[in-house]
């Protein structure tokens, strides 16, 4: 079993619901957010490219921010999922300051908090609330391991890529290009 | 004299920002605003006037959405509860999509989640609908009823109790009756609120009553596709984009305005390889998604489409079946239109021949599964009606109007009626307020405005005004006509459940509770196949707001109606209208969305049998002698419009798709992802002004007038040169939204120049010009 989001770009138009909808599925406080959209134009007008792209922890196969915890509070469970045990976390901050994605952050309550893949719904069975939400269908989650899986056949079949893939952290959210 | 705004704020916002775009930041701007003394009778009343001005991460390429700024905040975290979900359908805009409302069912609400079974979302919110909860949650809302009173020689509000708000009301609309009959109380609105006082209204004799949904924004469309095909395109517009080979947009954002359906289904076309092309003189999301971006000239679009038409014709690939058999007057238009060449447009629009000649293959090649789509908001240059006809026209030659992959026929169920007796008949209405325009198929909010301000000799004057739902500050051009008309009003209400900026001009100001807190009207919609969704309360309204359905009934009471309200309850009305269409309240507290059979027949044309179409000639009219009867052209033609002088850019604006209007601007969910607009400036023109990313500017109009707000600048190859663009609905001028107020640039503010359509009276927007003020014109402070 080994997780991963398929995004596809060329669908997403940067609407941020699946902001909205991670804040209120994983009381995420106002101010705060496990998940952003980053808009990238390219080009001289009217020759401009533009490219919407929904972010996140990568739950990576070599995660430095899991190697870099001094309290093991940062783990991978089973899937690949890397998750943060919010009452081992003493806030210490190197997670943050590892991580070439920028994806955590430092919760008002005083530990460090980011993408769980919807931890909680998956044990339920449920995808993540992001990839529920979006109204354009550009997000596809499910078990790389699994070759029928809709992630794998995408993967296959169609042009992707990274996000700092020269950090080599292995990361498990791919844009669809 | 306004009120004393002396009291800085002392608030600094801190903002954290991903390492790689910023560095943590601390910026504390504040800016002290003078405030201009008014002399009007009705003077806007608001708390304060201080601006904070912030800073925000942007570099010329990326622009983030969503970000963890307030680190330093703390922020209780909710206690977990046990949820219920109740069903409800959005009213964070006009698509109304159902969902489900997971909350204590008391006074905390978790999330609110798409109804699977709805045609409007099929289960997803988007970002405004999920966000909803900010409505409810928003610490700013209106908490009670306010009356305008004076202290100390000022005007302010006092709290007032709902028995003495509601008094009031009912012993001015009395007055306003005696004096001068029931059609001088004119009703301006949107939305469900506005369903309960057009019942109020109608039953006490008015029928002065007009919603800016179609003067300031769809009625050229409306008025243009029922002269072409006797029918409106109407909400959600039956265009089969799921099932299209080619979607033409013309200067509409499909993914920046988020109307939920028609984003889905773009996406599933964009899944399915259809081709998308876009006329957009911005490079628009929808733009991106493009196979082929038209980066046309502003105000030049019905040249491109006659030029379009000409290709179809001269080179015989329109569907000539179709045109045979259901059209009437295509002898006429190709005569018209064989002047307008591809080469004639390229003069015109800027887009070359080639591309006219191969994009209009396209359309042909994928016809009839082709979609002109007509738009939404589609009032620009004043000659929106005979653009619309040009789109018409353009689908009927594709033949795909009642085609599969082009527009289907749409079906509703119909909502039966409460009994209660017939309503009065108004000596006049928004008809006879509106007779200046014979093809305005709805009241004119224009026309009523004019019509309340006793120096323009209005033949129907209107002397009092219900305002419900929607802030007529951000939503109707011509602030100055707008306030005079309010200040000659002898009394005004307004009903929201935010202090939107035309608050403060109110008498009485009643609080709505939110969507989430209240049971109302069923919703009804056409669609694909006909259904209905309810709204039941999920949480207890807070503060001492109520539900709009209950407001108008207790003003009606009040005015003697009773029977019209025989019942004392709304929830009474909404059981017997369920009864009615075969469900209940049990069941449909337990689907949300009950969907019906067809009943009108197939959603596409049968080949083999005849059609009548909704026009006079029972045919597809490209020639219309109803407009050639009232005196305008029976054809669309190109008029070239006004062009930004030296040193102005032309205003365009739109929308974001976390917002609707200014309805959202101060909701704590939506501001968090995006709290302010930016003007949007080429790279070309920030060079010749000297303008810079983030840098603070002021805009000024043709008529001088100066925007009371500043903007940030983001310099982007998404625009052109000889425009500028903002987004709508910001820039608001009342304290008390404590997100919103003072942020960014109202573009409402800006169009003071209005080119109105003779046919039907929409208000042109689009050809409002400004320069770019980079010292602050205000002369503020700075500390």
């Amino acid at each position: 079993m080994r997780y991963a989001m398929v995004i596809d770009t060329l669908k997403c138009v940067g609407c941020s619901d699946c902001v909205v909808a991670c804040q209120t599925e994983n009381d995420v406080p106002i101010g705060y957010c496990r998940d952003w959209i980053t808009e990238t134009v390219n080009g001289t007008y009217p020759n401009v490219d533009l490219e919407f792209k929904s972010e996140r922890c990568n739950h990576c196969d070599n995660p430095p921010c899991v190697r870099c915890c001094p309290t093991g509070a940062s783990h991978v469970v089973e899937g690949g999922i890397v998750l943060v045990t919010s009452n081992e976390c003493i806030g210490c901050g190197a997670c943050i300051e590892s991580c070439p994605y920028d994806a955590r952050y430092q919760h008002p309550d005083g530990y460090v908090d980011k993408c769980t893949f919807c931890h909680h719904r998956l044990e339920k069975g449920q995808l993540p609330a992001c990839v529920e939400v979006c109204p354009t269908k550009c997000m596809y989650f499910g078990d790389l391991d699994n070759p029928n899986s809709e992630v794998s056949k995408l993967l296959k079949n169609r042009k992707h890529k990274t996000l700092a893939p020269e950090a080599g952290t292995k990361p498990h959210i791919f844009y669809l290009i | 004299m306004l009120h004393n705004l002396n009291t800085l704020d002392d608030k600094s916002h801190l903002f954290y920002n991903f390492s790689h775009l910023t560095l943590p930041l601390i910026y504390i701007t504040l800016i002290y605003f003078k405030l201009n003394m008014n002399t009007s009778r009705r003077k806007f009343i608001k708390v304060g006037a201080l601006g904070i001005g912030s800073a925000m991460v942007a570099t010329s390429a990326i622009n983030v959405f969503g970000s963890n700024k307030n680190a330093n905040k703390f922020i209780a975290k909710s206690i977990p509860v046990n949820l219920k979900r109740t069903a409800t359908y959005c009213e964070v805009c006009f698509w109304k999509c159902a969902a489900w409302v997971h909350s204590d069912g008391d006074s905390h609400i978790q999330k609110i989640i798409g109804n699977d079974d709805d045609p409007h979302c099929n289960g997803r919110l988007c970002p405004r609908g999920t966000g909803g909860v900010g409505m409810y949650n928003d610490e700013d809302r209106l908490k009670t009823p306010l009356i305008r009173t004076t202290i100390n020689g000022e005007e302010t509000f006092r709290e007032a109790s709902w028995d003495e708000a509601l008094d009031l009301i009912a012993n001015k609309f009395k007055g306003i009756k005696e004096k001068y009959g029931a059609e001088a109380l004119g009703l301006l609105k949107h939305g469900c609120p506005g369903w309960h006082f057009e019942h109020l209204f109608k039953s006490y004799g008015s029928d002065t009553i007009a919603e800016p949904a179609f003067a300031q924004c769809r009625g050229p469309r409306e008025t243009a596709f029922s002269l072409t095909f006797g029918s409106w395109v109407g909400s959600p517009e039956p265009t089969d984009i799921r099932d299209t080979k080619c979607l033409v947009l013309i200067g509409s954002h499909i993914g920046e305005n988020m109307h939920n359906t028609q984003v889905q289904e773009m996406s599933e076309a964009i899944d399915n390889g259809a081709t998308i092309i876009t006329v957009d003189p911005r490079f628009s999301t929808a733009a991106s998604k493009s196979k082929h971006w038209l980066a046309i000239k502003p105000a030049t679009d019905i040249a491109l489409l006659l030029a379009w038409m000409n290709v179809l014709i001269e080179e015989g690939l329109y569907d000539k079946a179709y045109v045979e058999k259901y059209a009437l007057g295509f002898d006429e238009l190709k005569e018209h239109v064989h002047q307008f060449t591809p080469e004639w447009a390229y003069g015109i629009t800027t887009i070359k021949p080639e591309v006219i000649r191969k994009t209009a293959r396209e359309m042909a090649h994928a016809a009839p599964a082709v979609i002109i789509h007509p738009g939404r908001h589609v009032v620009w240059y004043g000659d929106d009606t005979q653009r619309e006809r040009a789109i018409a026209i353009l689908n009927g030659l594709l033949g795909s109007w009642g085609r599969r992959g082009g527009f289907y026929f749409k079906e509703k169920i119909s909502i039966p009626n409460f009994p209660h007796p017939a309503y009065p008949h108004p000596k006049w209405d928004w008809k006879d307020i509106g007779e200046n325009y014979p093809l305005a198929q709805m009241g004119l909010t224009n026309e009523i405005i004019r019509s309340s301000i006793p120096s323009e000799n209005p033949k129907y004057p209107v002397k009092a005004w219900m305002v419900a739902g929607t802030n007529l500050i951000k939503s109707i051009p011509d602030t100055k006509q707008l306030e005079a008309a309010i200040d000659a009003l002898e009394f005004m209400v307004v009903i929201d459940t935010m202090p939107m900026d035309i608050t403060g001009y109110a008498d009485v100001i009643l609080p709505e509770c939110t969507y989430l807190e209240r049971a109302d009207i069923v919703r009804s919609a056409t669609n694909r196949e006909p259904s209905i969704a309810v709204r039941f309360p999920a949480v207890k309204p807070k503060y001492k707001t109520k539900p709009g359905a209950w407001i108008a009934r207790e003003i009606g009471i009040r005015l003697g109606l009773k029977d019209y309200y025989q019942y004392d309850d709304f929830n009474e009305v909404i059981d017997w209208q369920l009864k009615e269409l075969g469900t209940s309240r049990e069941e449909m507290e337990k689907i949300g969305v009950k969907k019906y059979p067809r009943k009108s027949g197939p959603m596409y044309l049968n080949e083999d049998e005849v059609h009548e179409f909704g026009t006079a000639s029972g045919k597809i009219e490209f020639y219309s002698q109803e407009l050639k009867d009232l005196g305008f052209d029976p054809l669309p033609k190109y008029t070239p419009h006004p062009e930004p002088p030296q040193g102005f850019y032309r205003l365009n604006y739109g929308r974001s798709p976390m917002h609707t209007f200014s309805r959202t601007s101060n909701n704590p969910n939506l501001t968090d992802l995006k709290d302010e607009n930016n003007l949007w400036v080429n790279p070309k023109v920030a060079r010749i002004v000297g303008l810079k990313t983030g840098q603070r500017v002021w805009l000024s109009n043709q008529d001088d007038i100066i925007s009371t707000f500043s903007i940030k600048v983001r310099i982007t190859e998404r625009v052109r040169w000889d425009s500028v663009y903002l987004v709508h609905g910001f820039g608001n001028d009342n304290k008390k939204l404590s997100r919103s107020y003072g942020k960014g640039i109202d573009d409402t503010q800006m169009i003071s120049k209005i080119f109105v359509d003779p046919i039907m009276g929409g208000t042109g927007m689009r050809g409002n010009f400004v320069k770019i003020l980079i010292e602050n014109p205000h002369k503020a402070i700075e500390v």
